[in-house]
């Protein structure tokens, strides 16, 4: 169905798209889940929308609410359509060293914008928007990292969607952020087809993102359970860059920096297919598109640049 | 030729500011033991006694060791093991 009440009603169905110049062979081939082609741009929209409705259904968010959400891009901006669309007040808690065109699409939106220190990543942002959330007990905060309506969007979209478009599938490659995309999907494939694997790719940043004062302040997502994930991979922006430019040139899709991670883990699967022998149809989740990530230079730059300029940023 | 280990910042105290250190082993736990011998203090905060600390993740060549039999995970001579606090995504 191509027709729909509303934007929000669009959400998901998206592509899936062979790989063809970058698959090793006819029985080891790659497919690019395209959710960029998502309402705003990105996966988020599957677990904002799906957050949204569950909390407007148990009477969480209430007309006229304010929403406060700790983010790195991607969920506030899809938060902030939904705002609009909802008569909701947005105020996102971003950490600073993120790539402006993510503050612009905010503001674009009406959404506005609290700044966490640029060490400690997004760290930061969480422990800013929960003090923030304690000084306003009214505001809601939906918590992308700890609400289960995150992975439950790919438990009932995502993970149906792969499976109908691609009975045959043997890996599902994918970010890990919130955990919330791999968590759904985990658990739809651990259901329907166990034999599936579940791959994170993590993007390894600069040290100033790691800047804790101590062990003790690591987060780990409350949603993670790493029984649902088969491996999971750390990637560096160097690798990502490369990765990400590689999709560009030889199969002329432009995806933003996380999708480089993701492609590169799954790389190396198709890799490890080939030299067992085995039989691989491998899904790439391609989270967004690289627009928001081009004053980064990542697409252009030398790669010793992009790879010096990324050191000091939250890219993925 | 041994095993590398990157330190992230905030446990440098433990290897006089080496952002990377040598060891060997043909087990990531033999290859902290090794390292521990000369960098004393390091171990106990990566290890508790039930494996890995929570908030402590451990990669050999990238990947993640908790999927690739954790302390047991295997290591050998060029092996890169990154040692990086867990941190927020998303």
């Amino acid at each position: 169905m191509a027709r729909y009440p509303s934007l929000a009603d669009s959400v998901g169905h998206t592509p899936l798209v062979g790989l063809p110049r970058l698959s090793p062979s006819k029985t080891v081939r790659l497919w690019a889940k395209l959710e960029d082609r998502n309402p705003t741009g990105s996966i988020k929209d599957r677990a904002v929308l799906n957050m949204i409705r569950t909390a407007e259904l148990d009477g969480t968010l209430r007309p006229g609410a304010t929403i406060l959400e700790p983010t790195s891009g991607n969920t506030g901006i899809s938060l902030a359509m939904a705002a609009k669309l909802g008569g909701y007040r947005l105020i996102c808690v971003l950490p600073e060293n993120t790539s402006i065109e993510r503050k612009q699409i905010l503001a674009m939106w009406g959404a506005e914008i609290v700044s966490s220190p640029a060490a400690g990543g997004s760290n930061e942002a969480v422990r800013v928007a929960k003090e923030l959330a304690s000084e306003h007990p009214d505001w809601v905060l939906l918590y992308q990292y700890g609400n289960p309506a995150n992975a439950e969007a790919h438990y009932l979209g995502t993970g149906p969607e792969i499976l109908e478009d691609l009975p045959e599938v043997t890996h599902v490659v994918a970010g890990l952020g919130t955990t919330g995309t791999l968590m759904g999907l985990g658990r739809f494939f651990g259901d329907k087809k166990p034999e599936v694997k579940i791959i994170a790719a993590e993007p390894r940043y600069g040290e100033l993102v790691y800047g804790l004062r101590n062990l003790e302040e690591g987060f780990v997502p409350e949603l993670y359970d790493p029984a649902l994930v088969s491996a999971r991979f750390s990637v560096g922006s160097r690798d990502a860059v490369r990765r990400v430019r590689e999709l560009l040139d030889r199969e002329g899709i432009f995806a933003g920096l996380s999708t480089g991670a993701v492609l590169h883990a799954a790389l190396a699967q198709a890799v490890r297919a080939v030299a067992a022998g085995e039989r691989a149809e491998i899904v790439v989740i391609i989270a967004d598109g690289g627009w928001k990530y081009l004053s980064t230079g990542a697409y252009t730059a030398d790669l010793d640049d992009s790879e010096e300029f990324l050191d000091t940023q939250v890219w993925a | 030729m041994a095993v590398e280990v990157r330190i992230p910042t905030i446990l440098r105290t433990f290897t006089g500011g080496e952002k990377a250190v040598h060891g060997d082993g043909a087990t990531l736990l033999q290859v902290i033991d090794d390292i521990e011998a000369r960098h004393p203090g390091l171990k106990a905060r990566l290890v508790e006694e039930q494996g890995l600390r929570r908030f402590v993740n451990v990669y050999v060549n990238d990947e993640d060791v908790r999927f690739s039999g954790g302390l047991a995970a295997p290591t050998s001579d060029g092996d890169v093991v990154v040692v990086l606090p867990a941190v927020a995504g998303g």
